[in-house]
Protein backbone atom coordinates (compact mmCIF):
# COMPACT_ATOMS: atom_id res chain seq x y z
CA UNK A 1 0.00 0.00 0.00
CA UNK A 2 1.46 3.25 -0.89
CA UNK A 3 0.72 6.21 1.69
CA UNK A 4 0.11 9.49 0.59
CA UNK A 5 1.76 12.53 1.35
CA UNK A 6 0.26 14.32 3.65
CA UNK A 7 -0.71 18.02 2.62
CA UNK A 8 -1.25 20.97 5.03
CA UNK A 9 -5.07 20.96 3.88
CA UNK A 10 -4.65 17.18 4.44
CA UNK A 11 -6.65 16.35 7.65
CA UNK A 12 -4.53 15.57 10.87
CA UNK A 13 -2.90 12.22 11.70
CA UNK A 14 -4.80 12.03 14.29
CA UNK A 15 -8.15 12.29 12.22
CA UNK A 16 -7.14 9.32 9.92
CA UNK A 17 -5.01 7.28 11.92
CA UNK A 18 -7.30 4.51 12.02
CA UNK A 19 -7.04 4.11 8.23
CA UNK A 20 -3.48 5.58 7.49
CA UNK A 21 -1.38 4.29 10.73
CA UNK A 22 1.50 3.03 8.89
CA UNK A 23 2.72 1.09 12.40
CA UNK A 24 0.09 -1.33 13.05
CA UNK A 25 -1.45 -0.36 16.27
CA UNK A 26 -5.22 -1.84 15.93
CA UNK A 27 -5.08 -3.53 19.53
CA UNK A 28 -4.36 -0.45 21.30
CA UNK A 29 -6.11 1.67 19.32
CA UNK A 30 -9.50 -0.23 20.39
CA UNK A 31 -8.83 0.53 23.69
CA UNK A 32 -7.26 3.98 23.36
CA UNK A 33 -10.33 5.19 21.37
CA UNK A 34 -12.70 3.41 23.90
CA UNK A 35 -10.88 5.69 26.10
CA UNK A 36 -10.58 9.27 24.18
CA UNK A 37 -11.53 10.12 20.30
CA UNK A 38 -8.55 12.22 20.20
CA UNK A 39 -4.73 12.91 19.23
CA UNK A 40 -4.66 9.34 18.88
CA UNK A 41 -1.24 8.81 18.18
CA UNK A 42 0.72 10.17 21.58
CA UNK A 43 -1.83 7.81 23.40
CA UNK A 44 0.39 4.97 22.44
CA UNK A 45 2.30 3.78 25.93
CA UNK A 46 6.22 3.94 24.99
CA UNK A 47 6.16 0.88 27.11
CA UNK A 48 3.84 -0.97 25.09
CA UNK A 49 5.53 0.26 22.16
CA UNK A 50 8.02 -2.38 22.03
CA UNK A 51 7.95 -5.49 20.05
CA UNK A 52 5.32 -4.06 18.03
CA UNK A 53 4.71 -5.23 14.66
CA UNK A 54 4.81 -3.16 11.10
CA UNK A 55 2.82 -4.54 8.35
CA UNK A 56 2.58 -4.07 4.72
CA UNK A 57 6.66 -4.05 4.36
CA UNK A 58 7.67 -4.49 0.77
CA UNK A 59 10.70 -7.23 0.62
CA UNK A 60 13.42 -6.38 -1.39
CA UNK A 61 16.41 -7.67 -3.59
CA UNK A 62 19.04 -6.50 -0.83
CA UNK A 63 20.52 -8.95 1.82
CA UNK A 64 18.15 -12.00 0.85
CA UNK A 65 21.05 -14.39 0.39
CA UNK A 66 22.62 -13.22 3.99
CA UNK A 67 21.54 -14.63 7.07
CA UNK A 68 20.08 -11.93 9.79
CA UNK A 69 21.76 -11.65 12.94
CA UNK A 70 18.62 -12.50 15.84
CA UNK A 71 16.84 -9.81 16.86
CA UNK A 72 18.30 -11.07 20.47
CA UNK A 73 21.46 -10.63 18.93
CA UNK A 74 20.88 -6.77 17.55
CA UNK A 75 19.21 -5.52 20.33
CA UNK A 76 21.17 -6.72 23.16
CA UNK A 77 25.07 -5.16 21.78
CA UNK A 78 24.72 -1.70 20.59
CA UNK A 79 27.08 1.46 20.55
CA UNK A 80 24.52 4.33 21.73
CA UNK A 81 26.18 6.24 23.89
CA UNK A 82 23.29 8.06 25.54
CA UNK A 83 22.67 5.36 27.35
CA UNK A 84 25.78 4.22 28.24
CA UNK A 85 29.21 3.42 27.11
CA UNK A 86 29.14 -0.11 27.32
CA UNK A 87 27.46 -2.76 24.72
CA UNK A 88 24.81 -3.58 26.94
CA UNK A 89 24.01 -0.17 28.52
CA UNK A 90 22.17 0.90 26.09
CA UNK A 91 19.56 -2.74 26.19
CA UNK A 92 19.46 -1.91 29.94
CA UNK A 93 18.85 1.56 30.20
CA UNK A 94 16.95 2.44 27.32
CA UNK A 95 13.26 1.74 28.38
CA UNK A 96 13.85 5.72 29.47
CA UNK A 97 13.27 7.20 25.92
CA UNK A 98 9.81 7.84 24.76
CA UNK A 99 9.85 7.55 21.13
CA UNK A 100 6.10 9.00 20.67
CA UNK A 101 5.25 11.27 20.44
CA UNK A 102 8.40 12.14 18.41
CA UNK A 103 8.78 15.34 16.43
CA UNK A 104 11.25 15.87 13.80
CA UNK A 105 12.68 18.79 12.28
CA UNK A 106 13.67 19.61 8.94
CA UNK A 107 15.97 22.73 8.45
CA UNK A 108 17.96 25.04 6.80
CA UNK A 109 18.52 25.13 2.97
CA UNK A 110 14.94 23.90 1.75
CA UNK A 111 11.78 24.85 1.27
CA UNK A 112 9.48 22.95 3.33
CA UNK A 113 11.16 23.12 6.38
CA UNK A 114 9.17 22.95 9.67
CA UNK A 115 8.90 20.56 12.90
CA UNK A 116 7.01 16.95 11.95
CA UNK A 117 5.76 13.70 13.80
CA UNK A 118 8.04 11.33 12.87
CA UNK A 119 4.89 9.40 10.97
CA UNK A 120 4.09 12.11 8.90
CA UNK A 121 7.83 12.21 7.60
CA UNK A 122 8.26 8.60 5.91
CA UNK A 123 4.50 9.12 5.04
CA UNK A 124 3.71 8.38 1.73
CA UNK A 125 6.44 6.21 1.32
CA UNK A 126 6.82 1.99 0.91
CA UNK A 127 7.69 0.91 3.77
CA UNK A 128 10.94 -1.70 2.64
CA UNK A 129 12.66 -4.65 3.94
CA UNK A 130 16.65 -3.91 3.82
CA UNK A 131 18.82 -6.24 4.73
CA UNK A 132 22.06 -4.69 5.20
CA UNK A 133 25.38 -5.85 6.75
CA UNK A 134 26.70 -3.02 9.19
CA UNK A 135 30.06 -3.31 9.82
CA UNK A 136 31.16 -1.15 13.30
CA UNK A 137 34.34 0.44 12.89
CA UNK A 138 35.37 -1.06 16.49
CA UNK A 139 35.50 -4.89 13.80
CA UNK A 140 32.51 -6.74 14.39
CA UNK A 141 29.51 -6.87 12.05
CA UNK A 142 26.13 -7.78 11.52
CA UNK A 143 23.66 -8.70 9.59
CA UNK A 144 20.94 -6.30 10.06
CA UNK A 145 16.78 -6.73 8.12
CA UNK A 146 15.99 -3.20 8.63
CA UNK A 147 12.40 -1.76 7.71
CA UNK A 148 12.33 2.19 6.25
CA UNK A 149 12.40 4.38 3.71
CA UNK A 150 14.69 5.48 1.41
CA UNK A 151 15.99 9.22 2.45
CA UNK A 152 15.96 10.34 -0.81
CA UNK A 153 12.44 10.53 -1.00
CA UNK A 154 12.08 12.65 2.14
CA UNK A 155 15.15 14.86 0.77
CA UNK A 156 12.70 15.31 -2.48
CA UNK A 157 9.96 16.29 -0.30
CA UNK A 158 11.67 19.06 1.68
CA UNK A 159 12.47 20.40 -1.31
CA UNK A 160 16.48 21.29 -0.78
CA UNK A 161 17.87 24.66 -2.39
CA UNK A 162 21.51 24.71 -4.44
CA UNK A 163 22.76 25.31 -1.16
CA UNK A 164 21.99 22.49 0.07
CA UNK A 165 25.29 20.70 -0.32
CA UNK A 166 25.16 18.35 2.63
CA UNK A 167 22.44 17.30 5.16
CA UNK A 168 23.23 17.38 8.93
CA UNK A 169 21.76 14.91 11.42
CA UNK A 170 21.43 15.27 15.42
CA UNK A 171 20.04 13.11 17.85
CA UNK A 172 17.99 13.63 20.63
CA UNK A 173 19.46 15.68 23.30
CA UNK A 174 17.43 14.93 26.44
CA UNK A 175 19.35 13.67 30.01
CA UNK A 176 16.36 12.74 31.55
CA UNK A 177 15.43 10.27 29.38
CA UNK A 178 19.26 9.79 28.06
CA UNK A 179 20.56 8.70 30.94
CA UNK A 180 24.15 8.61 29.66
CA UNK A 181 23.72 12.28 28.60
CA UNK A 182 24.35 13.32 32.52
CA UNK A 183 27.85 12.70 31.87
CA UNK A 184 30.09 14.34 29.07
CA UNK A 185 31.28 11.06 27.31
CA UNK A 186 30.66 12.56 23.86
CA UNK A 187 29.71 16.38 23.27
CA UNK A 188 26.10 16.17 22.62
CA UNK A 189 23.95 16.30 20.38
CA UNK A 190 25.49 13.32 18.43
CA UNK A 191 26.05 14.68 15.12
CA UNK A 192 26.16 13.25 11.49
CA UNK A 193 26.53 14.22 8.31
CA UNK A 194 26.49 12.73 4.66
CA UNK A 195 27.04 14.86 1.48
CA UNK A 196 24.03 15.32 -0.84
CA UNK A 197 24.62 12.42 -3.27
CA UNK A 198 25.29 10.04 -0.46
CA UNK A 199 22.23 11.41 1.64
CA UNK A 200 20.09 10.67 -1.74
CA UNK A 201 22.05 7.12 -2.83
CA UNK A 202 19.00 4.74 -3.10
CA UNK A 203 20.83 2.45 -0.61
CA UNK A 204 20.74 5.05 2.16
CA UNK A 205 16.99 4.71 4.22
CA UNK A 206 15.58 5.88 7.00
CA UNK A 207 14.75 3.00 9.00
CA UNK A 208 11.90 2.55 11.56
CA UNK A 209 12.41 -1.26 11.91
CA UNK A 210 14.16 -4.63 12.98
CA UNK A 211 12.82 -7.89 12.18
CA UNK A 212 9.76 -6.78 11.05
CA UNK A 213 8.88 -4.78 14.89
CA UNK A 214 9.33 -1.38 15.32
CA UNK A 215 12.78 -0.18 16.44
CA UNK A 216 13.91 -1.38 20.09
CA UNK A 217 14.31 2.05 21.97
CA UNK A 218 18.48 1.17 22.00
CA UNK A 219 18.32 0.53 18.69
CA UNK A 220 17.52 4.27 17.68
CA UNK A 221 13.99 4.56 18.20
CA UNK A 222 11.65 5.59 16.57
CA UNK A 223 13.90 6.61 13.46
CA UNK A 224 16.95 6.33 12.70
CA UNK A 225 19.41 6.45 9.57
CA UNK A 226 21.27 3.64 8.14
CA UNK A 227 24.08 4.20 5.34
CA UNK A 228 25.56 -0.04 5.09
CA UNK A 229 28.45 0.97 3.29
CA UNK A 230 30.07 3.36 5.99
CA UNK A 231 31.36 1.98 9.49
CA UNK A 232 27.74 1.98 11.99
CA UNK A 233 28.65 5.42 14.00
CA UNK A 234 27.63 7.40 10.67
CA UNK A 235 24.15 5.46 10.92
CA UNK A 236 22.59 8.16 13.75
CA UNK A 237 19.38 7.24 16.29
CA UNK A 238 17.02 8.57 17.40
CA UNK A 239 16.59 11.71 15.07
CA UNK A 240 15.46 14.46 16.00
CA UNK A 241 16.38 16.98 13.57
CA UNK A 242 18.20 16.55 9.82
CA UNK A 243 18.90 20.07 8.54
CA UNK A 244 20.96 21.08 5.05
CA UNK A 245 23.96 22.47 4.68
CA UNK A 246 25.97 24.15 3.04
CA UNK A 247 29.50 23.36 4.77
CA UNK A 248 30.66 19.72 5.63
CA UNK A 249 29.16 19.20 9.44
CA UNK A 250 31.74 18.20 11.51
CA UNK A 251 30.29 14.74 13.04
CA UNK A 252 30.62 13.67 16.40
CA UNK A 253 33.49 11.28 16.20
CA UNK A 254 35.66 13.16 13.88
CA UNK A 255 35.57 16.05 17.00
CA UNK A 256 36.33 13.31 19.71
CA UNK A 257 39.58 12.01 17.78
CA UNK A 258 40.06 13.40 14.20
CA UNK A 259 42.93 11.47 13.42
CA UNK A 260 40.60 8.33 13.84
CA UNK A 261 37.32 8.99 12.45
CA UNK A 262 36.87 10.82 9.37
CA UNK A 263 34.08 12.73 7.82
CA UNK A 264 33.17 9.88 4.91
CA UNK A 265 34.14 6.86 7.37
CA UNK A 266 33.67 4.17 4.36
CA UNK A 267 33.76 0.69 5.29
CA UNK A 268 37.51 0.37 3.97
CA UNK A 269 39.76 -2.38 4.59
CA UNK A 270 42.74 -1.07 3.27
CA UNK A 271 43.01 1.82 5.66
CA UNK A 272 43.00 0.60 9.49
CA UNK A 273 41.94 2.35 12.39
CA UNK A 274 45.53 3.53 13.96
CA UNK A 275 44.50 1.49 16.62
CA UNK A 276 43.68 -1.55 14.95
CA UNK A 277 43.33 -3.66 11.54
CA UNK A 278 40.30 -3.12 9.52
CA UNK A 279 41.13 -5.87 6.91
CA UNK A 280 38.84 -8.59 8.98
CA UNK A 281 35.67 -8.66 11.13
CA UNK A 282 33.91 -10.67 13.38
CA UNK A 283 30.17 -11.21 12.16
CA UNK A 284 27.95 -11.58 14.86
CA UNK A 285 25.06 -13.82 14.29
CA UNK A 286 23.67 -13.78 17.87
CA UNK A 287 24.70 -17.21 18.85
CA UNK A 288 27.14 -16.68 21.61
CA UNK A 289 29.04 -19.24 23.43
CA UNK A 290 31.68 -21.42 21.85
CA UNK A 291 30.38 -20.63 18.61
CA UNK A 292 30.72 -17.37 18.47
CA UNK A 293 34.51 -17.75 20.30
CA UNK A 294 35.30 -20.04 17.38
CA UNK A 295 33.78 -18.68 14.55
CA UNK A 296 36.19 -17.38 11.68
CA UNK A 297 37.20 -13.92 11.05
CA UNK A 298 35.64 -12.90 8.11
CA UNK A 299 37.06 -10.42 5.25
CA UNK A 300 36.12 -6.93 5.58
CA UNK A 301 34.61 -5.93 2.19
CA UNK A 302 35.96 -2.49 0.39
CA UNK A 303 32.56 -0.41 1.21
CA UNK A 304 31.11 -3.08 3.00
CA UNK A 305 30.58 -5.06 -0.11
CA UNK A 306 28.07 -2.41 -1.73
CA UNK A 307 31.02 -1.00 -4.05
CA UNK A 308 29.66 -1.58 -7.28
CA UNK A 309 26.35 0.12 -6.29
CA UNK A 310 28.55 3.35 -4.22
CA UNK A 311 32.14 3.49 -5.90
CA UNK A 312 31.30 5.72 -7.97
CA UNK A 313 30.29 8.58 -5.40
CA UNK A 314 34.39 8.59 -4.22
CA UNK A 315 35.65 8.03 -8.10
CA UNK A 316 39.43 10.42 -8.11
CA UNK A 317 38.97 11.04 -4.31
CA UNK A 318 41.97 9.48 -2.23
CA UNK A 319 40.26 7.17 0.25
CA UNK A 320 43.59 7.59 2.40
CA UNK A 321 43.43 10.91 2.79
CA UNK A 322 39.14 10.94 2.89
CA UNK A 323 38.85 8.13 5.16
CA UNK B 1 43.87 -16.33 65.36
CA UNK B 2 46.35 -19.50 65.05
CA UNK B 3 48.77 -19.65 62.25
CA UNK B 4 47.37 -23.25 61.46
CA UNK B 5 43.53 -21.64 61.27
CA UNK B 6 44.70 -19.78 58.92
CA UNK B 7 46.52 -21.92 56.85
CA UNK B 8 43.59 -24.18 57.33
CA UNK B 9 40.71 -21.80 56.71
CA UNK B 10 41.67 -18.63 54.85
CA UNK B 11 44.43 -19.86 52.44
CA UNK B 12 41.77 -22.23 50.67
CA UNK B 13 39.32 -19.50 50.86
CA UNK B 14 41.08 -16.88 49.25
CA UNK B 15 42.24 -19.16 46.55
CA UNK B 16 39.02 -20.21 45.82
CA UNK B 17 37.44 -16.67 45.98
CA UNK B 18 40.47 -15.29 43.75
CA UNK B 19 39.08 -18.07 41.24
CA UNK B 20 35.55 -17.13 41.30
CA UNK B 21 35.98 -15.12 38.06
CA UNK B 22 37.24 -17.54 36.41
CA UNK B 23 34.50 -20.14 37.58
CA UNK B 24 31.92 -17.20 36.79
CA UNK B 25 33.42 -16.76 32.53
CA UNK B 26 33.42 -20.78 32.29
CA UNK B 27 29.76 -21.10 33.35
CA UNK B 28 28.97 -18.29 31.52
CA UNK B 29 30.50 -19.60 28.00
CA UNK B 30 29.06 -22.89 28.78
CA UNK B 31 25.68 -21.42 29.57
CA UNK B 32 25.63 -19.12 26.60
CA UNK B 33 26.95 -22.42 24.48
CA UNK B 34 24.13 -24.61 25.92
CA UNK B 35 21.30 -22.50 27.03
CA UNK B 36 21.34 -19.73 24.66
CA UNK B 37 22.27 -17.69 27.51
CA UNK B 38 24.11 -14.08 26.59
CA UNK B 39 26.06 -13.63 29.69
CA UNK B 40 28.92 -12.86 27.55
CA UNK B 41 26.90 -10.62 25.00
CA UNK B 42 26.66 -10.97 21.20
CA UNK B 43 30.52 -10.49 21.03
CA UNK B 44 31.80 -12.94 23.45
CA UNK B 45 35.38 -12.39 21.75
CA UNK B 46 35.60 -8.64 22.92
CA UNK B 47 34.11 -9.30 26.01
CA UNK B 48 36.03 -12.34 27.30
CA UNK B 49 39.29 -9.99 26.31
CA UNK B 50 37.65 -7.21 28.50
CA UNK B 51 36.45 -9.25 31.51
CA UNK B 52 40.20 -11.18 31.51
CA UNK B 53 42.13 -7.81 30.98
CA UNK B 54 39.68 -6.22 33.97
CA UNK B 55 40.36 -9.31 36.69
CA UNK B 56 44.10 -8.79 35.86
CA UNK B 57 44.31 -4.75 36.26
CA UNK B 58 41.92 -6.18 39.38
CA UNK B 59 44.43 -8.54 41.07
CA UNK B 60 47.19 -6.47 40.37
CA UNK B 61 46.10 -3.58 42.29
CA UNK B 62 44.38 -5.67 45.01
CA UNK B 63 48.29 -7.69 45.13
CA UNK B 64 49.51 -3.69 45.97
CA UNK B 65 46.94 -3.10 48.38
CA UNK B 66 47.86 -5.73 50.54
CA UNK B 67 51.09 -4.05 52.31
CA UNK B 68 49.17 -1.25 53.17
CA UNK B 69 45.77 -3.04 54.14
CA UNK B 70 48.02 -4.82 56.92
CA UNK B 71 49.68 -1.86 58.14
CA UNK B 72 46.72 0.29 58.64
CA UNK B 73 44.86 -2.95 60.57
CA UNK B 74 47.70 -3.92 62.07
CA UNK B 75 47.51 -7.53 61.10
CA UNK B 76 49.87 -8.56 59.35
CA UNK B 77 49.56 -11.34 58.32
CA UNK B 78 47.63 -10.17 55.16
CA UNK B 79 50.81 -10.65 53.70
CA UNK B 80 50.99 -14.39 53.59
CA UNK B 81 48.08 -13.90 51.26
CA UNK B 82 49.63 -11.61 48.95
CA UNK B 83 52.20 -14.03 46.51
CA UNK B 84 48.74 -15.88 45.98
CA UNK B 85 46.84 -12.57 44.75
CA UNK B 86 50.05 -11.87 42.70
CA UNK B 87 49.95 -15.05 41.26
CA UNK B 88 46.41 -14.89 40.43
CA UNK B 89 46.93 -11.35 38.68
CA UNK B 90 49.42 -13.24 36.99
CA UNK B 91 47.14 -15.95 35.76
CA UNK B 92 44.22 -13.83 34.63
CA UNK B 93 47.08 -12.00 32.51
CA UNK B 94 48.09 -15.27 31.00
CA UNK B 95 44.30 -16.29 30.10
CA UNK B 96 43.94 -12.52 28.55
CA UNK B 97 47.01 -12.96 26.53
CA UNK B 98 45.62 -16.43 25.19
CA UNK B 99 42.19 -15.38 24.43
CA UNK B 100 43.50 -12.58 22.31
CA UNK B 101 45.67 -14.99 20.29
CA UNK B 102 43.06 -17.63 20.33
CA UNK B 103 39.68 -16.16 19.84
CA UNK B 104 40.63 -12.58 18.60
CA UNK B 105 43.34 -13.58 16.66
CA UNK B 106 42.46 -16.64 15.74
CA UNK B 107 46.24 -18.51 16.14
CA UNK B 108 47.71 -15.95 13.76
CA UNK B 109 51.02 -15.67 14.73
CA UNK B 110 51.86 -13.18 11.76
CA UNK B 111 48.86 -11.20 13.02
CA UNK B 112 50.20 -10.98 16.62
CA UNK B 113 53.66 -10.00 16.53
CA UNK B 114 52.26 -7.28 13.70
CA UNK B 115 50.09 -6.32 16.66
CA UNK B 116 52.28 -6.04 18.97
CA UNK B 117 55.31 -3.47 16.36
CA UNK B 118 52.35 -1.81 15.35
CA UNK B 119 49.57 -1.05 18.01
CA UNK B 120 51.09 1.28 20.62
CA UNK B 121 48.36 -0.42 23.31
CA UNK B 122 48.81 -4.25 22.56
CA UNK B 123 53.06 -3.14 22.53
CA UNK B 124 52.37 -1.41 25.94
CA UNK B 125 50.53 -4.38 27.46
CA UNK B 126 52.84 -6.78 26.23
CA UNK B 127 55.40 -5.45 27.89
CA UNK B 128 53.49 -5.11 31.21
CA UNK B 129 52.81 -8.69 30.52
CA UNK B 130 56.18 -9.92 29.74
CA UNK B 131 57.47 -8.11 33.12
CA UNK B 132 55.38 -9.69 35.10
CA UNK B 133 56.46 -13.15 34.43
CA UNK B 134 59.89 -12.57 36.32
CA UNK B 135 57.84 -11.99 38.99
CA UNK B 136 55.83 -14.83 38.75
CA UNK B 137 58.89 -17.08 38.44
CA UNK B 138 60.71 -15.89 41.43
CA UNK B 139 57.97 -16.03 43.99
CA UNK B 140 59.30 -18.98 45.24
CA UNK B 141 60.33 -18.76 49.06
CA UNK B 142 63.72 -20.39 47.29
CA UNK B 143 64.01 -17.69 44.94
CA UNK B 144 62.78 -15.26 47.68
CA UNK B 145 65.94 -16.60 49.87
CA UNK B 146 68.16 -16.91 46.73
CA UNK B 147 67.79 -13.02 45.44
CA UNK B 148 68.08 -11.43 49.28
CA UNK B 149 67.90 -8.09 48.87
CA UNK B 150 67.48 -7.79 45.51
CA UNK B 151 64.49 -9.64 45.48
CA UNK B 152 62.75 -6.77 46.90
CA UNK B 153 64.03 -4.37 43.90
CA UNK B 154 62.97 -6.83 41.49
CA UNK B 155 59.82 -7.36 42.76
CA UNK B 156 59.15 -2.89 43.31
CA UNK B 157 58.41 -3.62 39.14
CA UNK B 158 54.83 -4.68 40.07
CA UNK B 159 54.20 -0.59 40.32
CA UNK B 160 55.34 0.07 36.54
CA UNK B 161 53.40 -2.66 35.46
CA UNK B 162 50.32 -1.60 36.81
CA UNK B 163 51.38 1.82 35.19
CA UNK B 164 51.47 0.30 32.52
CA UNK B 165 48.25 -1.79 32.15
CA UNK B 166 46.27 1.09 33.20
CA UNK B 167 47.78 3.25 30.13
CA UNK B 168 46.90 -0.35 27.91
CA UNK B 169 43.20 -0.25 29.10
CA UNK B 170 43.35 4.16 28.80
CA UNK B 171 44.86 3.49 24.97
CA UNK B 172 42.17 0.98 23.63
CA UNK B 173 39.19 2.74 25.02
CA UNK B 174 37.08 5.45 22.48
CA UNK B 175 35.62 7.14 25.48
CA UNK B 176 34.48 7.28 28.65
CA UNK B 177 37.91 7.02 30.32
CA UNK B 178 36.44 6.74 34.06
CA UNK B 179 37.70 3.29 34.61
CA UNK B 180 41.08 3.68 33.75
CA UNK B 181 41.29 7.21 35.98
CA UNK B 182 40.19 5.55 39.13
CA UNK B 183 42.49 2.45 38.62
CA UNK B 184 45.27 4.92 37.76
CA UNK B 185 44.71 6.79 40.92
CA UNK B 186 44.05 4.00 43.47
CA UNK B 187 47.68 2.67 42.14
CA UNK B 188 49.45 6.67 42.70
CA UNK B 189 47.74 6.52 46.17
CA UNK B 190 49.28 2.91 46.49
CA UNK B 191 52.48 4.02 45.17
CA UNK B 192 52.51 7.04 47.08
CA UNK B 193 52.27 5.10 49.92
CA UNK B 194 55.08 2.54 49.11
CA UNK B 195 57.73 6.21 48.93
CA UNK B 196 56.16 7.32 52.28
CA UNK B 197 56.74 4.38 53.53
CA UNK B 198 60.03 3.57 52.30
CA UNK B 199 61.04 7.02 53.60
CA UNK B 200 60.25 6.36 56.98
CA UNK B 201 62.05 3.61 57.50
CA UNK B 202 65.07 5.01 55.99
CA UNK B 203 64.90 8.24 57.72
CA UNK B 204 67.56 8.45 61.19
CA UNK B 205 65.49 8.08 64.31
CA UNK B 206 65.13 11.66 65.96
CA UNK B 207 66.02 9.54 69.15
CA UNK B 208 69.13 7.80 68.21
CA UNK B 209 70.18 10.93 66.75
CA UNK B 210 69.88 13.18 69.65
CA UNK B 211 71.73 9.95 71.73
CA UNK B 212 74.79 10.45 69.19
Amino acid sequence: MLIRIRKASDPKASEIASKDAILNRRAFMQAAAAASGVALLPMFANDARAGMKIENVMKTKWGAEEKPTTLKGISSYNNFYEFGTGKEDPAANAHTLKPEPWTVEIAGAAKNTGKFAYEDVIKGNQLEERIYRMRCVEAWSMVIPWVGVPLASIIKKAEPSSNAKYVRFETLVDPKTMPGQRSRALDWPYVEGLRMDEAMHPLTILAVGIHGEVLPNQCGAPIRLVVPWKYGFKSIKSIVKIEFVEKEPVNTWQDQAASEYGFYSNVNPNRDHPRWSQKKERRLTGEGGLAALFAPSIDTMMFNGYAEEVAGLYSGMDLQKNF
Amino acid sequence: MNVRTQRRIFKPLVFLISLSPFFWLAYAIFSDTTMGTQYLTTDPVQKLDRELGDWTLIFIILSLAVRPAADLLKRNEFINYRRMIGLFALFYAVLHVTSYQVFHLKLDVVAFFKDIAERPFITVGMIAFIALIPLGITSTKGMIRRLGKKWRKLHMLVYPIAILGVVHFYMMIRADFSRPYIYGAIILLLLGYRVWKNRQRNRPRPAAAAAA
